[in-house]
């Protein structure tokens, strides 16, 4: 990877329509290589989840001729929530089987375009429209049927196992993962206070979050991205062209993929894959990975592993970009991404090794600064155009590693000392489909 | 003509759509966009297909789930399939328990646009002896804080059904 650009993240855009974004995400790619010119560029994947939104069938091919790149080749690459990361893994497939010396990723969602109750009603037709969309086509009832359960294994039949009656177990369980759960939206809101491009920067107290409107028990808004007008590129290249282009090249190490039944109903109850840290005897009980985990995700981030040669995430990553479209599926992927074991995760958000160590966040933190996870705010704070967030991660992850984050941000506060290695997580529908990305520095 | 009217709240814009069907929206920047209502609705001819016999047995009182017909596997779903996930062999409907329990819950107090009326309203996974895999169903005559994982819940069936899932809903157990 050798540049990125992304527009900022907002509601509405009423003054540009997918084209013209997508044209200041490209510009400002092209920018910062200004030895590439428009000719060495080989062709082009472009993504956006829904043609509902667009409401304009192949709406890539106009994205293709806005940027003058015809008659070059194209694809459009759709996968729910995953189309960004996907479109990444897809420009990179085309440079690294020599089909491309140069690719460009484009991005683009124009949520805007309908009202918000009605946008839910678009992402929910990403779920079974015979036994699931016609209960209220609403996902973020389905992360909370989710998170509702991650709760019962993780902390009722764990931290509250002494509580004799039942339901008091339970309802001590749900207000505990409340609790942690607001302190990964506190984190991530703070941290976007950082980041212009963020769509909704702020501080929070865990008790702002908790105290915001109920939208799907136990989530709450501040725990839940948005909808979002957004577009981002990367452009992608062989080895030898990037030397030509940039001094901070970033080389892409490690790509995985991994799906999981659309309908949350037909997950098994079946043994955890396992990274090399982890044994059998860990899962011994554990129905996996049942509605509480997201088995795609584990399968990403293995296959991505693998093949950039780590075997302990936790200590061979500097950072991780992940999806975080609802609070409670950052801390469920804490667990898929082997940062710590399954039924760690909430311990791991009270530990702090998700946070930044130069970040007040009125919150105790000890181990802050060990992962920092989503330093750029995430999709909770930068907002989710779903076509483009995947590669909004790959964008921010690229100026980490390169060392730019000052000069892109305009305030050094997000840079990360010296990170050599970070990992991207793209996340579909109920996690039926996740990517996961790894990139090095280069130089 | 006269200029469709100026607005420099989006919201605004959106709430002038449902009056006039235009609206000029002004930026900070004083840029000015052109905004139209453009309304789209469609029928389709959607067909249940292998999932038919499942929502005709709704109408008629039964919850049917699925089972392989292959021996050596003969894997039970709750929300049937025409074919085993696990073997690739073809299944049998089996009709299921109307007795379940909670295996997850919600209670949503917002849906997509066309559920909003029907807010709040419980979801829930249920488990039933002897199958596989899960089914999502509403949850009614009870509220949030009656609702608990392992909750012995029971099937209720439309009088008059639509054929659609929402002809089959579950309730607490006496
Ligand atoms: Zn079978």
């Amino acid at each position: 990877m050798v540049s990125g650009g992304v527009t900022k993240f907002a509601k509405a855009h009423p003054a540009m329509d997918f084209r013209l974004m997508v044209k200041k995400a490209y510009d400002q790619a092209m920018a910062e290589v200004p030895n590439l010119t428009k000719d060495r560029i080989t062709g082009t994947r472009v993504s956006y989840f829904s043609d509902h939104f667009s409401r304009q069938l192949k709406a890539a091919s106009m994205v293709q001729d806005y940027l003058g790149l015809n008659p070059k080749g194209s694809v459009r690459i759709e996968w729910g929530g995953a189309t960004g990361g996907e479109c990444f893994q897809a420009a990179y497939e085309a440079v690294a089987s020599g089909r491309m010396d140069v690719c460009l990723a484009a991005g683009y969602e124009t949520m805007s375009r309908v009202a918000t109750w009605k946008g839910n009603e678009f992402i929910a037709l990403a779920s079974d429209t015979n036994f699931d969309f016609p209960l209220g086509g609403f996902y973020t009832g389905y992360y909370a049927l989710m998170v509702v359960r991650h709760m019962y294994e993780y902390l009722r039949l764990t931290k509250f196992a002494h509580v004799k009656d039942e339901r008091e177990a339970q309802r001590l369980a749900i207000a505990e993962g409340q609790r942690i759960m607001s302190w990964v939206s506190v984190k991530n809101h703070i941290n976007a206070t950082h980041n212009p491009y963020a769509q909704y920067p702020k501080r929070l107290t865990v008790q702002d979050v908790l105290d915001s409107e109920m939208i799907s028990y136990p989530l709450t808004r501040e725990q839940i991205c948005t909808m979002s007008d957004g577009a981002a590129t990367a452009i992608l290249c062989t080895e030898s062209v990037a030397k030509e282009l940039t001094d901070r090249p970033i080389r892409i190490t490690g790509v995985g993929t991994g799906t999981d039944t659309m309908r949350l109903a037909d997950r098994p109850f079946g043994s955890v894959p396992l990274y090399p840290h982890e044994k059998p005897k860990d899962y011994e009980h554990l129905p996996y990975p049942g509605v509480h985990s997201f088995r795609a995700g584990r399968s990403a981030g293995l296959e991505a592993c693998r093949m950039a040669g780590i075997t302990n995430p936790l200590r061979e990553l500097d950072f991780i970009e992940l999806h975080d479209a609802y609070a409670s599926s950052e801390i469920q992927t804490y667990e898929d991404l082997g940062l710590c074991k399954y039924g760690e995760g909430y311990d791991f958000t009270l530990s702090g090794a998700p946070f930044l160590k130069n970040i007040d966040y009125g919150l105790d933190v000890p181990r802050a600064g060990q992962m920092p996870v989503n330093p750029s705010g995430g999709l909770i704070a930068c907002g989710h155009p779903v076509g483009a967030t995947g590669l909004m991660q790959a964008v921010f992850a690229f100026w980490q590693l390169q060392g730019r984050i000052k000069q892109h941000f305009g305030d050094p506060t997000l840079q990360l000392r010296n990170p050599r290695r970070g990992a991207i997580h793209s996340h579909a529908g109920t996690g039926s489909a996740v990517t996961v990305s790894i990139l090095e520095r280069g130089f | 003509m006269p200029r469709p009217k100026t607005f420099q709240h989006f919201r605004d814009v959106q709430e002038e759509l449902g009056r006039s069907g235009a609206a000029i929206f002004r930026d900070a920047n004083g840029v000015e966009s052109l905004v139209i209502d453009s309304p789209y609705s469609i029928h389709y001819i959607h067909s249940y297909a292998e999932d038919s016999p499942f929502f005709l047995a709704l109408a008629e009182g039964k919850l049917l789930g699925s089972r392989c017909t292959n021996p050596s596997c003969g894997f039970v779903y709750a929300t049937p399939r025409g074919h085993c996930m696990v073997c690739g062999r073809p299944t049998e409907w089996k009709e299921l328990p109307r007795k379940g329990r909670v295996h997850s819950w919600t209670t949503c107090q917002f849906g997509s646009e066309a559920f909003l009326k029907e807010t709040p309203y419980n979801l829930a996974m249920i488990e039933f002896e002897g199958a596989g895999s899960l089914l999502l169903v509403r949850l009614k005559d009870c509220v949030q804080s009656d609702l608990y994982v392992g909750m012995p819940v029971e099937a209720r069936f439309a009088s008059d059904p639509k054929y659609s899932i929402t002809d089959v809903w579950f309730v607490p157990s006496k």
